[in-house]
């Protein structure tokens, strides 16, 4: 077999020409190879030497080759143990990808060796769900941009304590919005990569998170105003999610309780909102947090079926979260306040008293919407009652 | 007992390099350790004088630690060297556009080689050139002096002074030829090569004589038994450029030996006689 390299030069790539005519061949074959660069044998004797091939030069006689390459093994060895990193469809993920499939991806030939990617979450009955695939798809699709999503230009001219209320709640929002991003990000970097689509959904949900802390601080300030309070307790009980290392019960915590009462807030700022620009940021952001909840839920439902003890184990990380906020003052009274007087949209008896008993619907609409979702988790309704009452009084 | 290999730390990789192959052979029931020295001729003396059992050497380290122990009345062995230390040339380039066609050309010319202590860049081709009777002026690239052309630094200046037009050929070893290429020192087709040494060998792992026969024996075993298809290996490999371990062998030395003699780099003795070398 000869190839002819033209007057291609090794400098120009010629190597990949002669390693396509040297890769079908058997170790111990031998290929003739032509060219008219002039520095072409020797170049192809330095090239095959790097890479185990062995040389002789060429006689006169041998009809245009100028050097003969007797094929080495190097380039077999080095895939020889090599193995699919399971399959590019969610079918085919495997149960335990090994630490040194690191980044590569799903599918790919994995050279042996190198080094362990460092994601202690690697099985996959402890992150895998199977809604995973069309959540993420469902997510990416509906990504919106904060610039235009909003109009912004909207008139908003509120007496200025109800646009306090508004800042105040917009403040809150934020705070809490924070810690949702952060919560998803931390725990993505430790998930392994072989589940790409649980990845891929956290990260969408990071970047929803950004969304909604950018479009919450943008409204709070609309009107050239400051920001609102952040209290103590609030920052307690945000802290407690920070600090729950275990996936499913930070997913729990997190998407499950906080961001499924964060769904009745939500509702309820979009149906008492006073001015438009408010009720586009809830309603906006209540579309990105309904598919967290869902993907919480969905992720739990499934390590319920394979986990008998999961239900314990929620019911255990809800009661140490509540010990741990007992001594807190649980909701910021400048949020609930300021949530009464937005709902209010005026300062009279009556609007006040009306903006308290929406807190007080709202509150209640919250724990029922919790307990729904417990018992969807396989929790008995009255246990469902009684685990959503020890809920953080911060909301999230 | 730890066999105690010395090696150059010509570059951060070689903490790496011999780190993993140390884990490799006490993994694989070899006490195996190694000291870094900055240059060769310390490594040299050390391995001369039995302070280390082991050295991974220049070739130029060979003939000077060989020669310093034969003085001492001890033997060195070469035990192994890696398949890419086998049968390299070194080669005298020209501008593509320049009058000379031949070596004898460059009689009178000045010529490019790399640092003076560089067997592949300096002394090799400029006894190659000797052997031709082709005298020349030398423009000396002394970059990382004592590390024995380890270090590329002089031998691509070398490089760029031929291309810059201040020297009228440059002398490199062939895989720098293809790498200055690739990497654009030396521009596809600006450069002819006129001249190319006789294939020479390079580096090798000598053997002291502290080393019992059965320690030998083991290492040279385990050296020729590390394989591309292992994982912890083909790192290593990859780095140090090897896809195997082959026996060692003194039969690519001869034309450094004579280069060493003709340039009074060494005396027979192994003293360092070159007066301006200072590693």
């Amino acid at each position: 077999m000869i190839v002819d390299l033209g007057d291609l030069g090794f400098e120009q790539g010629a190597h990949i020409l002669l390693q396509r005519a040297l890769g079908p061949l058997r170790p111990g074959d031998e290929v003739g190879v032509a060219g008219l660069d002039p520095a072409l044998a020797m170049h192809v004797e330095v090239w095959c030497r790097a890479k185990g091939h062995h040389t002789r030069r060429a006689d006169d006689n041998d009809e245009g080759v100028r050097v003969w390459v007797t094929r080495g093994r190097a380039d077999l060895d080095r895939w020889m143990h090599a193995e699919r990193a399971g399959g590019p469809s969610p079918l085919r993920i495997v149960d335990a990808p090994p630490a040194h499939w690191g980044l590569a991806a799903r599918g790919a030939l994995v050279e042996p060796g190198g080094p362990p990617i460092a994601a202690d979450l690697a099985s996959r009955e402890l992150v895998w769900a199977d809604l995973a695939p069309t959540l993420y798809a469902n997510a990416a699709a509906s990504q919106w941009d904060p610039a235009t999503a909003i109009a912004w230009d909207a008139t908003v001219d509120l007496a200025p304590e109800i646009e306090r209320a508004v800042v105040q709640v917009m403040t809150f929002l934020v705070e809490n919005e924070q810690a949702a991003l952060v919560v998803p990000a931390r725990l993505l970097a430790r998930i392994h990569p072989h589940f790409r689509e649980v990845l891929q959904l956290l990260a969408v949900q990071a970047a929803d998170e950004a969304r909604h802390v950018e479009v919450f601080t943008r409204r709070a300030l609309l009107t050239g105003g400051e920001m609102g309070t952040s209290s103590v307790s609030g920052r307690e009980s945000l802290a407690t999610l920070l600090r729950e290392p275990d996936f499913s019960m930070a997913s729990f915590l997190l998407s499950v309780l906080g961001e499924g009462s964060f769904l009745n807030l939500l509702t309820f700022i979009d149906r008492n909102a006073p001015d438009p620009v408010t009720r586009q940021v809830a309603r906006m952001a209540r579309q990105d947090e309904a598919r967290h909840v869902a993907f919480g839920v969905a992720h739990l439902q499934h390590q319920g079926n394979l986990d008998r003890t999961l239900l314990g184990r929620l019911r255990g990380a809800i009661e140490q979260r509540h010990e741990t906020l007992i001594s807190s003052a649980g909701l910021n009274q400048d949020v609930f306040d300021a949530l009464v007087v937005l709902a209010a949209g005026e300062w009279t008896p009556a609007g006040i008293r009306r903006g308290y008993a929406a807190v007080q619907d709202l509150q209640a609409e919250m724990d029922e919407g919790r307990q729904h979702r417990l018992v969807r988790l396989g929790f008995p309704h009255d246990e469902a009652a009684e685990l959503s009452a020890l809920h953080t009084r911060n909301f999230m | 007992m730890t066999l105690l290999m010395g090696a150059v730390a010509y570059d951060p990789k070689v903490v790496t390099i011999w780190g993993g192959f140390r884990s490799w052979l006490n993994d694989n029931g070899l006490p195996f350790d190694f000291v870094l020295y900055s240059q060769y001729e310390r490594q040299a003396e050390d391995l001369a004088e039995g302070r280390i059992d082991a050295a991974w050497n220049s070739p130029l380290a060979w003939i000077r630690s060989r020669r310093l122990a034969e003085a001492r009345g001890r033997t060195l062995t070469p035990l192994v060297m890696r398949d890419t230390d086998r049968d390299l040339t070194s080669l005298i380039v020209v501008r593509a556009d320049s009058p000379f066609k031949d070596v004898a050309d460059l009689k009178g010319e000045t010529v490019a080689v790399g640092a003076v202590d560089s067997p592949q860049a300096t002394l090799l081709p400029l006894s190659y050139l000797a052997s031709r009777d082709v005298p020349v002026n030398v423009r000396r690239f002394d970059v990382g002096v004592g590390l024995h052309g380890d270090h590329i630094g002089g031998e691509r200046d070398a490089a760029r002074a031929l291309i810059a037009g201040s020297v009228a050929a440059a002398c490199m070893i062939d895989s720098n030829h293809l790498l200055f290429g690739k990497e654009g020192t030396l521009p596809a087709g600006s450069t002819r090569i006129i001249g190319q040494t006789a294939p020479f060998d390079h580096c090798n792992m000598t053997l002291g004589e502290t080393v019992s026969d059965t320690t030998r024996a083991d290492f040279a075993e385990l050296l020729l038994s590390m394989s591309y298809t292992d994982p912890k290996v083909r790192p290593l490999f990859d780095l140090e450029g090897l896809t195997r371990w082959e026996p060692g062998r003194t039969s690519g030395y001869p034309a450094l030996e004579r280069a060493v003699d003709e340039t009074g780099f060494y005396d027979a003795a192994g003293a360092v006689t070159a007066a301006d070398y200072r590693p």
